[in-house]
């Protein structure tokens, strides 16, 4: 089918549908890492983040940050589908004379908050903002999307230790817990848990969700913040390459670009849905 | 040259709101009058550069102009990624402060040495690299790199240092400031090493070589303008940093020179040479052993003018023309 009756969960099959696309046409990699968060981009973009297509740069937005910078096919879909910039441009992505490279880039691209692309730079920058806000008075939120892999980084730890300091409850860190990084899988390489025990031992209030289940994400979304005077954590359990079941949990999807009839069969089993 | 800073910065952050100070936990007995009486505009970030380099990112692309502060490399090479990614590429307003350039920290160690800083940063796109010579120099470029809307790295030294030009110089960043005329040669000089190559000159004046001093605050953009014409005007040009010869304000002024068709007869960086330093001391100390003394500056360039085949002082040359 080609649509959803949920919305959400219809901007969910759209956003995957058109990653596909896009790095079956730039033969690029992270197909894996983009379907993973398909469910919670539809759900920040589709109803709880506050921002404008319109006016991309309205000063009381929510903010975004795409810390795991190597899913920006999937982001740059999701912007386009909500008209932040022209349809047109995806298909442009990662070729040359682009103005979508294949992590997350902000100049001329119109929604993306900050670039990223180095692991464990996010945070800091979306704390930055959340602590200027609340210096401000300012309403705004600042959302940073998270991989597990990029928990590795000890720049991760640093703002995780620093934003419950500053009661920034307008800061909320997502993690993607898909399971799988670069080499292997997160228990094998560096294991995170008891994960969400350590959120918690640094003093952020942590939810944790089925990152697919669109009205899990949605009505954990509406108890944002979860504790007054703490940051909050979403750590949403997922699954690599989500969607395509050749493609479901398996490392070679990091890298593996879909083409021919693996991109055919791909595309058949996100349709058919 | 700490001083000048910091009662530069509290000025101007009492005038404008949006100036805030984020420190790596450190500036005691510096920051405390900051952080009390501008709570607000203050943030001490904990040990934990490349958090403090991210968060003033985000800072400023919310509107704040961040300054952040540490000593030695702490601010500057430790969270170099972040400087780049998050800071430079955003083309963010903060301003990298880094207290104790060069061997400031001289018998602390080479951990706390600064001597490839200004090199990498000056390899960063939207980068500008002021390292002001004296307490004068260090106020004023507080001040303009303040009102610079963009990445700034601003390089002091300690504390304590003697005031080199009097109150009113005229100070524009990216503009040399001529503190000595002299037709023989010139020493361009950055970071501190003004008050050492003013004693130089006179001793070389007193050999009868005159000297032109350069005060070259900003390594980028560098005054081009004022090397070239240093070139033209003068035979012999020395720069002297106490960094690495490697990338610093020699390797600015050779790119200056050998993309140019006015080149000096002779060239030479004075600095460190791409080593960590072997023997413990403090600043003076330390200076004297690389040859960054006044005594070590003019041993060098005077044995550099011996050797030279195409240098000639401008008497002599006068000279040679009346007979010749």
């Amino acid at each position: 089918m080609l649509s959803n009756p949920n919305p959400l969960n219809d901007l969910a099959f759209r956003v995957r549908r058109q990653t596909l696309f896009m790095v079956n046409r730039a033969k690029s990699s992270h197909v894996g890492t983009c379907f993973s968060m398909a469910e919670l981009l539809a759900v920040l973009y589709g109803k709880e983040l506050r921002v404008d297509p319109e006016r991309p740069d309205w000063p009381e937005r929510d903010r975004f940050i795409l810390s795991k910078g190597h899913g920006a096919a999937a982001l740059y879909a999701v912007l386009a589908e909500k008209g932040f910039f022209p349809k047109e441009w995806i298909q442009t992505f990662y070729q040359n004379g682009s103005r979508l490279a294949g992590h997350a880039t902000h100049t001329n691209v119109p929604g993306v908050e900050i670039s990223t692309g180095s692991l464990g730079h996010g945070l800091s920058v979306a704390t930055g903002m959340a602590l200027a806000a609340k210096r401000d008075g300012r309403g705004y939120r600042v959302f940073a999307l998270l991989s597990d892999g990029e928990c590795d980084e000890g720049s991760t730890w640093e703002p995780i230790l620093f934003a419950p300091q500053h009661k920034l409850d307008n800061l909320v860190a997502i993690v993607d817990y898909n399971k799988i990084q670069s080499l292997g899988s997160v228990k094998e390489v560096m294991d995170l848990e008891p994960f969400a025990d350590k959120w918690r031992a640094f003093g952020w209030a942590v939810s944790e969700i089925d990152g697919h289940d669109v009205e899990a994400i949605e009505s954990t979304f509406a108890r944002l913040p979860f504790e007054v005077d703490r940051p909050s954590c979403v750590i949403a359990h997922t699954v690599k390459g989500k969607g395509v079941t050749f493609m479901e949990d398996q490392l070679l999807w990091h890298y593996r670009t879909p083409q021919g009839e693996e991109f055919a069969a791909a595309l058949k089993e996100l349709e058919d849905a | 040259m700490r001083t000048a800073f910091i009662d530069s910065l509290f000025e101007l952050a009492q005038q404008d709101r949006r100036i805030v100070l984020i420190t790596g936990d450190l500036g005691f007995g510096v920051v405390t009058r900051f952080m009390n009486e501008l709570p607000e505009q203050f943030v001490n970030a904990g040990v934990a550069e490349q958090n403090m380099t991210g968060l003033a990112a985000g800072m400023a692309l919310s509107g704040k102009i961040v300054f952040t502060y540490s000593i030695a490399n702490f601010p500057v090479i430790r969270p170099f990624e972040q400087i780049r990614n998050d800071v430079c590429y955003h083309n963010a307003n903060v301003k990298v402060v880094a207290v104790g350039g060069g061997m400031a920290y001289g018998s602390l160690g080479a951990s706390h040495h600064a001597t490839e800083d200004m090199a990498v940063m000056r390899a960063l796109p939207n980068m500008l690299v002021v390292a002001p010579n004296d307490p004068v120099e260090a106020g004023l470029a507080t001040r303009a790199v303040a009102a610079h809307p963009g990445p700034c790295y601003l390089r002091l030294g300690r504390a304590g240092e003697a005031a080199v030009h009097g109150p009113d110089i005229e100070f524009e960043l990216g503009k040399a400031i001529k503190v000595l005329e002299g037709e023989d040669l010139t020493l361009i000089v950055t970071g501190g090493l003004l008050q050492n190559a003013l004693s130089a000159a006179e001793i070389l004046s007193a050999q009868g070589v005159t000297a032109r001093v350069l005060s070259m605050h900003t390594l980028k953009p560098l005054d081009t303008e004022a090397v070239l014409k240093a070139a033209a005007e003068t035979q012999a040009i020395f720069t002297i940093e106490e960094h690495s010869v490697i990338g610093g304000l020699g390797g600015a002024v050779a790119e200056t020179l050998m993309e140019s068709e006015t080149r000096p007869a002779l060239f030479r960086r004075i600095g460190l040479n791409g080593q960590f330093s072997s023997v413990v001391g403090d600043q003076d100390y330390l200076r004297a052993h690389h040859g960054l003394d006044s005594a070590g500056m003019v041993a060098t360039i005077t044995s550099a003018l011996r050797d030279s085949v195409r240098f000639t002082k401008k008497n002599d040359r006068h000279d040679l023309t009346v007979v010749g």
